[in-house]
């Protein structure tokens, strides 16, 4: 091990216990030196274990599961489930912990009897089997989706202490696997006026959104598969849209129309619901783009931290309009700030996880992540975040997640 | 021979590289690797009803027809007169604006044709797709009648919806709008 720098002062990135990467290199290799033990003698290292399995299912001492199901005024149907960000590590989110959210249930649909079909202004008006769409091209990219209501809960008056998936796990990473879209639009033949798209699904809310054409074109796909296999029910099996940085409403599941035209069609989900009131009393309408957001996911709301020492602060950011440029993180509320490691690949669209050492001293601390993106768009603090829209408007709400440490250890949700 | 096998190996290399660029250059000016296997449809009837009235069904309804389905079908989630609290369909307008706006049918949605199309796709809850056109029409008619829009007399069909103005039509900022480039055609961001 290296002598040439075991003063703390110089491995200090920001205030309040924020390391330089390498500080936490050489904590963990002091912590296996001191480590080794024998393995405890137990069942599984003598009497065989389970036998194969068709589908696995995580370890029963994982405890994984959706957080806060949410009802809704028509009934448990209409709600949504969300990620639960703590437990997870890495970009990618498991397809059994998808965040899920519907408007009238999750349909059950035999995909023999389900088509797509593209029409209005087109020259051709075309149906599309699910088995014909397994033959086209496809392509495969890591994106995330993130429904326009996530962390709503964080423009609420008071700070509610949940954890990170409560907060903000309506977010997921996944690899999605699909048709590009350009090819079927091609095929039918898009007349010169045909600038919009709009996409309905097969469910029981007949839910639908109109989408410009260049975000069409640019990337959206007929997605069929999710981190390898077909869409889960509650992700659109046996299809659904998938438009990149969107909010995740207009990515329509269980999709069964595609309809070209001159103009929206102003259903209500982009009318009733999905636009964001000013405090003027106008409202922005088609407001697709989802803002540069991040979140600590660890340390995060409702944990406890048992010792003091060296902790990695983990957790994600991206953003709609590019890729993450960079994160920085605090941990003294913002009044200094340290650049975190981007320890994933780092894609447009995409989810990316960002780390960095922190020596917890036992003092009363809050930490906060701020993300970048590529073309300088900087994620806001929430009380900048809370100027943008009309009290009581909470999609797009993307402002700056505080997590306060308190000296017994104990991690809450804070307002800063 | 090693030496040899090699250097086929890399000549084999060298032509699937070419065969791919060729390939994906071929992809980019026509779709050509798409094998087309659409099925073209004449009969296909949409459901999407936009503002200009394209979609609208044929089909009348007043705002008395509207009343009875209404309290028949609709009632038990938006209350008597569209006054169930947290489901209300009526009241608010000109509040957009204030602290505690009330967001209902009158008081923000633009366009009444998204209120037909809304509630033939998704009402009832439950019994999505079952009210007749002529149902649809009513309903839309007394919701709107609720929020003293159009008169009690009124009977809507596929020009008399069209032409109903919502009192917020003017009250909406379009993102994402984009237009196709005038020389070349182009479209584009």
């Amino acid at each position: 091990m290296s002598n040439k720098s075991n003063n703390n002062e110089t491995q200090h990135a920001a205030g309040n216990g924020l390391l330089h990467r390498r500080s936490l290199l050489k904590a963990s290799a002091l912590g296996l030196a001191g480590g080794f033990l024998l393995p405890a003698k137990a069942d599984w290292r003598s009497v065989p274990g389970a036998p194969q399995s068709t589908y696995g299912s995580p370890s029963k001492f994982a405890d994984l599961r959706r957080e806060q199901t949410i009802g809704h005024p028509f009934g448990p149907a209409a709600g949504s489930s969300s990620t639960p960000l703590q437990s997870l590590n890495g970009t990618i989110t498991p397809n059994s912990l998808h965040f899920e959210r519907h408007h009238a249930g999750i349909p059950n649909i035999d995909p023999a009897k389900h088509f797509l079909t593209l029409y209005g202004d087109v020259k051709t008006s075309l149906r599309f089997s699910y088995e014909s769409l397994l033959a086209y091209p496809m392509e495969s990219h890591k994106y995330f989706l993130e429904c326009s209501g996530n962390s709503y809960r964080n423009t609420f008056p008071t700070a509610q202490n949940l954890t990170a998936g409560s907060l903000n796990g309506l977010i997921s990473g996944a690899e999605w696997t699909g048709v590009p879209l350009h090819y079927l639009l091609d095929e039918a033949g898009l007349e010169k006026d045909a600038n919009w798209i709009i996409a309905e699904g097969a469910d029981a809310s007949g839910h639908t959104r109109s989408i410009p054409l260049h975000r069409m074109l640019d990337g959206a796909m007929v997605a069929l598969f999710q981190n390898g296999e077909p869409l889960r029910p509650a992700q659109g099996y046996p299809m659904r849209l998938f438009v990149p940085g969107c909010e995740g409403n207009i990515s329509v599941k269980w999709l069964s129309a595609l309809k070209a035209q001159k103009t929206p069609a102003y259903s209500r989900e982009e009318t009733s619901k999905y636009t964001d009131l000013l405090k003027d009393g106008t409202a922005e309408m088609f407001s697709l783009e989802m803002e540069v957001k991040s979140v600590i996911t660890s340390p995060s709301g409702t944990m406890q931290l048992n010792r003091k020492g060296v902790y990695e602060i983990s957790g994600m950011a991206w953003s709609g309009a590019s890729a993450i440029r960079t994160v920085e993180v605090s941990a003294d509320g913002g009044k200094s700030w340290a650049t975190a490691l981007l320890q994933s690949d780092n894609q447009p669209n995409a989810l990316t996880r960002f780390r960095i050492p922190w020596q917890w001293t036992g003092q009363p601390s809050v930490l906060q992540s701020r993300a970048i993106d590529q073309k300088g768009n900087v994620q806001p603090t929430r009380d900048v975040a809370l100027q943008r829209y009309s009290a009581g408007s909470f999609y797009h709400y993307n402002g700056i997640q505080s997590w306060q440490v308190s000296s017994d250890g104990m991690v809450k949700n804070v307002y800063v | 021979m090693i030496f040899k096998r090699c250097q086929y190996l890399f000549f084999v290399l060298l032509l699937i590289s070419e065969s791919t660029v060729l390939i994906a250059s071929e992809n980019a000016l026509g779709d050509s690797l798409a094998p087309r296997l659409g099925e073209p449809v004449f009969d296909y009837v949409s459901s999407i009803v936009s503002p200009d009235g394209s979609g609208l069904p044929n089909g009348v309804g007043s705002v008395a027809e509207g009343k009875s389905v209404y309290e028949a079908k609709c009632a038990a989630c938006h209350g008597v007169e569209g006054k169930m609290q947290g489901n209300h369909l009526v009241g608010g307008i000109g509040s957009l604006s204030l602290v505690q706006p009330t967001v209902t049918v009158g008081s923000y949605w633009p366009y009444a044709t998204t209120l037909f199309d809304y509630i033939a796709r998704a009402m009832p809850y439950g019994q999505a797709k079952t009210l007749s056109a002529n149902e649809v029409y009513a309903v839309t008619a007394y919701v709107l009648f609720l929020n003293g829009i159009v008169s009690e007399q009124a009977r809507l069909d596929a020009i008399t919806l069209v032409a109903v103005e919502m009192p917020n039509k003017d009250g909406f900022i379009e993102l994402g709008v984009f237009e196709p480039d005038a020389e070349s055609g182009v479209r584009k961001k």
